[in-house]
């Protein structure tokens, strides 16, 4: 989020899409309420079901799963042609007037670059023009045709009302009625904001869907103001907290990456992120990387990580593919080419797509270890279930270690909400029978290992011996001693270079924030947006003042969120070009002629003039950007493309498959279904119930019995047509595999006119699986493509296609 | 633990505010009020407090934890209940049916307790000690990252990548696990880690 969920009060127009909090996020939700009660705020729900959202929405209008981009940029359109725009904000803040490089073209799909065999671009002309003064050219006046708004205004302009209704189903409208209750938010009081969820995350462009909304919300100059901005409500309780400490493929934590091979040295890797601004006077935040970064290498590996190692730049292992992402990892494992496979509070086998591979690629390890509070079917993947799971445990040769780990009861430390709190809890409970914390278990095997290498050596044990390790009890270090790690401490005193008597900062004392990280090796820090966190004055996460000055929403002195305690990223845009708020009852921040003040921690230097450094503080061009340079691999501006199983073809682009640059491995591709496929005519899409909680609460009893039974859910209309009754028992089948279900026949879900042609819809809760107290059934990932996002690999659940037909019920 | 503060601030805050509003209906007014004057002492002289928030979704509302025993004073502490924390500025109190059950999980009879093996070819778990069992994850990933550890690349670049053991991460532990684990993990070169952001 960049809000928090006590902002939504704030809100004019609250518009769910790609998500559906009211059953997801349910006390959230609560704040769309208050926002209704107390403002008379609006909501929209646009999702293809009829939702718990949408039951309480003012307005609704469903959607074909997976042609959100199509739908959003025809709101984009309506708005240029309607000239519903915040002019000030949209010219001052964003990157409307940039002007790109000649050679930039898009046509029937692709952009400049497509390379087919790669499935990837060169995205080397998806830049700006740069002047000789070395910063990009820009024309205030948005005249120039290769501007960014003249070059968007053409790229959304075939999104016309008509386009729309025939690609989404959307009828013309609903969704002209729903453009307009968004346009009425251009006006500099009216704010609107956006939750979205896994709605919109998993889809081969769920990078795109989101993207999509961000640009209309800064066309409606709703970014950094109360009750506005881009709120992903985000999953499960800590996700965000650990995006944040980097445990991906590609990550150091606070969002520095991992070295590429093509970065033979430290040079090398600084050189492409040196973050020179683009345009003058813009402050280009990420120019501070190599602070963050040999702060963090200081913390991994203390006084052997020094100037003449680079900070031990080589123990850093370097990426040959740009992620080993989750899907990856079962690709590799179904070559055979890994052996073991750690999974910590994960249970892959019910969350990834295509069940039957994922078995089969267990199978090939030679070690899997499961730490886990619960049962998982992970841990007993070798287990013959019957039609729940088939498998034969003498032919499986993989050993399983299973350990039992504390929950949050009964362990102690920060979690980061969806609106980047990080909230200290306390436990309350002793573990069952011998059950261990995560960081025992981490630490028991990195103590061993430190030992057989010191002991025996091996291969490179550099990375492994020096690793600090300074706690009271290194066999189990504290939630505090870690805290303070994240945080980061002075290592050596900095002298005063003007007054060497003084010191600037004291070693061993805890760091205040990362405004005071350096790059010489005398700061560490583990996680430098965390900085603030755990400081000199003591543990700021633990904070329980619910004081709220000016009613604002923001609790800032409630826990502590990151990054330096503020509470809505990029504030500074919630104040016009002279730092004045846009609108003076929802005042945030502003600038008191000599230094920005307000409720919350301002969004840019404190004493940085108005109209002379950007709102955008990390964009080295200080504004934000409507057209995204190569930063994303599938374009700089979302294009619609159908879902890699899609009932109809493309109808912008009829050649084009699915996301053209999303990566699909070979055998994955021979499992999809064809477009417009007669053997599974159906669209279908999965979701979970606010009983339950993914697959975890199926091991708990009254979740499990609230909603007891795997179900799926159709319209009265395809009921009619197969010949279903509602309760009675289906089959419902994909490419990959097949499930048996009860239906349940519901106005919920109804068919969609897609181009002339009525589309059927199949809803699939997720819940079920062969372990636990609830019913065994089937989870949906038996159904679902092996595909994720072209950016970042989440795994298409929301859009693919399958059959169905009545059944008997299951043989047990 | 300073929650008697907060309780207290809190009412005097948000108790002003609130009085003014219909919410009462929706869901927030009123609620800790009655909440702090009547069943609190009553719970305090039995139980004691710790506050936590819940497990699930990432809303985070806060939770008081009750339990038989205390933790602080080095007993073993059996939980007893568990409900929405009145002080909390997002949930107020409130729970969704997942945070209400919170419990049915703590107690859940699918918690694990003790470590396990399941050997190859085998159809049965059977019960391992925690040493025996991290003596061997660890032999075992010692010896596979000195056999698959990938030093240099073609072109004899340092890359020290290791790509046949991977680690999947949680979504539901601390700031301060991951931490830990991140070092763990990555200081053995291991690429092949994800969590669970992307489903
Ligand atoms: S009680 Fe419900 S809404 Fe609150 S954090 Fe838990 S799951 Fe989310």
């Amino acid at each position: 989020m960049t809000n928090s969920w006590t902002d939504i009060k704030n809100a004019d127009l609250v518009v769910i899409m790609g998500g559906n909090a009211a059953e997801a996020h349910p006390c959230g939700f609560k704040w769309v309420t208050e926002a209704k009660a107390t403002r008379g705020a609006k909501l929209v729900v646009v999702d293809p079901r009829f939702t718990r959202s949408a039951a309480v929405a003012d307005y609704y209008a469903p959607i074909r799963q997976g042609t959100d981009i199509a739908f959003l940029n025809g709101v984009m359109n309506y708005l240029i042609q309607n000239d519903k725009i915040q002019w000030d904000y949209v010219k001052a803040f964003t990157n409307a007037s940039f002007v790109v490089k000649e050679g930039f073209t898009y046509q029937d799909g692709l952009f400049t670059g497509y390379d087919e065999q790669k499935r990837d671009y060169n995205r080397s002309t998806w830049d700006y023009e740069m002047g000789p003064d070395g910063y990009a050219v820009v024309d205030e006046t948005l005249q120039n045709p290769r501007c960014v708004w003249n070059l968007l205004k053409q790229h959304v302009s075939v999104y016309t009302p008509e386009l729309v209704e025939r690609i989404t189903g959307t009828p013309k409208d609903k969704f002209l009625k729903v453009a307009s209750m968004m346009a009425e938010c251009s006006a500099p009081n009216k704010t609107m904001t956006s939750m979205y969820a896994l709605g919109w995350t998993q889809h081969s462009k769920g990078s795109q869907n989101i993207r999509c909304m961000a640009m209309i919300q800064l066309m409606l100059g709703n970014i950094g103001v109360r009750g506005g901005g881009m709120n992903a409500l985000r999953g499960h309780s800590n996700i965000q907290g650990l995006t944040d400490l980097g445990l991906m493929s590609n990550l150091i934590p606070g969002y520095l990456t991992l070295p590429t091979e093509r970065e033979a040295d430290f040079n090398a890797y600084m050189s492409t992120r040196g973050f020179k601004p683009l345009r003058p006077n813009q402050m280009s935040y990420w120019q501070n990387y190599k602070k963050f970064f040999v702060s963090f290498q200081k913390t991994m590996w203390g006084p052997a990580a020094t100037a003449e190692n680079n900070f031990a730049y080589d123990w850093l292992p370097k990426l040959d593919v740009p992620a080993y992402d989750v899907l990856r990892a079962f690709e590799l494992m179904d070559q055979g080419k890994m052996n073991i496979y750690f999974c910590q509070g994960f249970n892959p086998l019910q969350a990834f797509p295509n069940k039957a591979k994922l078995a089969r690629a267990l199978g090939k390890l030679k070690l899997l270890v499961v730490m886990d509070p619960l049962e998982t079917e992970t841990a007993r993947f070798w287990e013959n279930h019957g039609i729940y799971n088939e498998a034969n445990p003498a032919s499986i040769q993989t050993e399983v270690i299973q350990l039992p780990t504390t929950c949050f009861a009964e362990d102690e430390g920060s979690l980061v909400n969806s609106g980047r709190w990080l909230q200290w809890h306390w436990p309350g409970g002793s573990p069952p029978g011998e059950a261990k914390t995560d960081v025992f278990i981490m630490s028991q095997i990195h103590l061993r290992l430190k030992e057989m290498y010191r002991k025996d050596g091996g291969a490179v044990p550099e990375p492994i011996v020096n690793l600090t390790w300074n706690y009271k009890d290194p066999n189990e270090p504290t939630a505090e001693e870690l805290a303070k790690e994240m945080n980061g401490s002075v290592l050596t005193d900095v002298l005063d270079p003007n007054d060497p008597t003084k010191k600037v900062l004291e070693a061993g004392k805890q760091l205040a924030s990362f405004g005071l990280l350096r790059d010489d090796g005398s700061t560490a820090a583990g996680c430098w947006i965390y900085t603030g966190c755990f400081t000199e004055a003591g543990n700021m996460m633990a904070r329980r003042d619910n004081s709220d000055p000016g009613d604002t929403g923001a609790y800032s002195k409630w826990s502590f969120s990151w990054p330096a305690n503020r509470r809505i990223i990029y504030n500074r845009a919630s104040c016009n070009l002279d730092g004045q708020p846009w609108d003076d009852t929802r005042k945030l921040i502003w600038w008191d002629g000599a230094k920005w003040t307000g409720f919350d921690v301002p969004d840019i230097a404190p004493t940085a003039k108005p109209r002379d450094v950007g709102p955008f503080i990390m964009n080295p061009e200080g504004v934000s950007r409507l057209f995204t340079r190569g930063m994303m691999r599938d374009g700089p501006f979302p294009v619609h493309y159908e879902p890699f199983e899609s009932p109809v073809a493309n109808l912008i682009a009829p050649k084009v498959r699915g996301n053209p640059v999303a990566r699909v491995f070979k055998d994955d591709f021979a499992q999809f279904a064809d477009t417009g496929s007669k053997e599974f005519p159906y669209a279908a899409t999965s979701y979970r119930l606010t009983e339950h909680f993914h697959y975890w609460t199926k091991t708990n009893h009254v979740n499990s019995v609230l909603q007891p039974e795997f179900f799926v859910e159709i319209s009265p209309e395809l009921a009619k047509e197969k010949g279903i009754a509602n309760a009675g028992w289906v089959r419902v089948w994909s490419k990959r595999g097949s499930v048996i279900a009860k239906a349940y026949v519901t106005k919920r879900i109804r068919p969609l006119m897609v181009d002339g042609k009525a589309t059927h819809i199949v809803g699939i809760p997720i819940h079920w699986g062969f372990v636990g107290a609830a019913k065994k059934g089937f989870p949906a990932n038996v159904l679902t493509p092996f595909v994720g996002d072209a950016n970042i690999e989440t795994p298409e659940y929301k859009a693919f296609l399958v059959n169905i037909e009545p059944t008997t019920g299951p043989v047990a | 633990m300073n929650m008697e503060l907060s309780r207290r601030q809190f009412l005097g805050t948000a108790g002003a505010g609130v009085a003014g509003t219909t919410l009462g209906a929706l869901g927030f007014g009123g609620v800790e009020e009655a909440y702090a004057s009547t069943i609190k002492p009553f719970r305090l002289v039995n139980t004691t407090e710790a506050r936590n928030t819940c497990t699930y979704c990432s809303v985070a509302c806060g939770i008081i934890i009750y339990s038989k025993g205390s933790l602080a004073k080095g007993e073993k502490a059996d939980i007893t209940h568990i409900e929405g924390d009145t002080d909390h500025p997002t949930n107020r109190g409130t729970l969704c049916p997942k945070g209400a059950a919170l419990i049915s999980y703590v107690k859940s009879e699918q918690r694990l307790k003790y470590p396990m093996i399941r050997r190859a070819g085998s159809d049965k778990f059977e019960r391992v000690s925690w040493n025996e069992a991290l003596d061997k994850i660890a032999k075992a990933m010692k010896a596979d990252r000195d056999q698959n550890l990938v030093q240099k690349n073609k072109d004899g670049v340092t890359v020290n990548r290791w790509t046949t053991t991977g680690f999947l991460a949680a979504s539901a532990t601390t700031n301060e696990t991951a931490m830990c684990t991140y070092k763990v993990v990555r200081s053995t070169g291991m690429v092949v880690f994800d969590n669970q952001a992307r489903v």
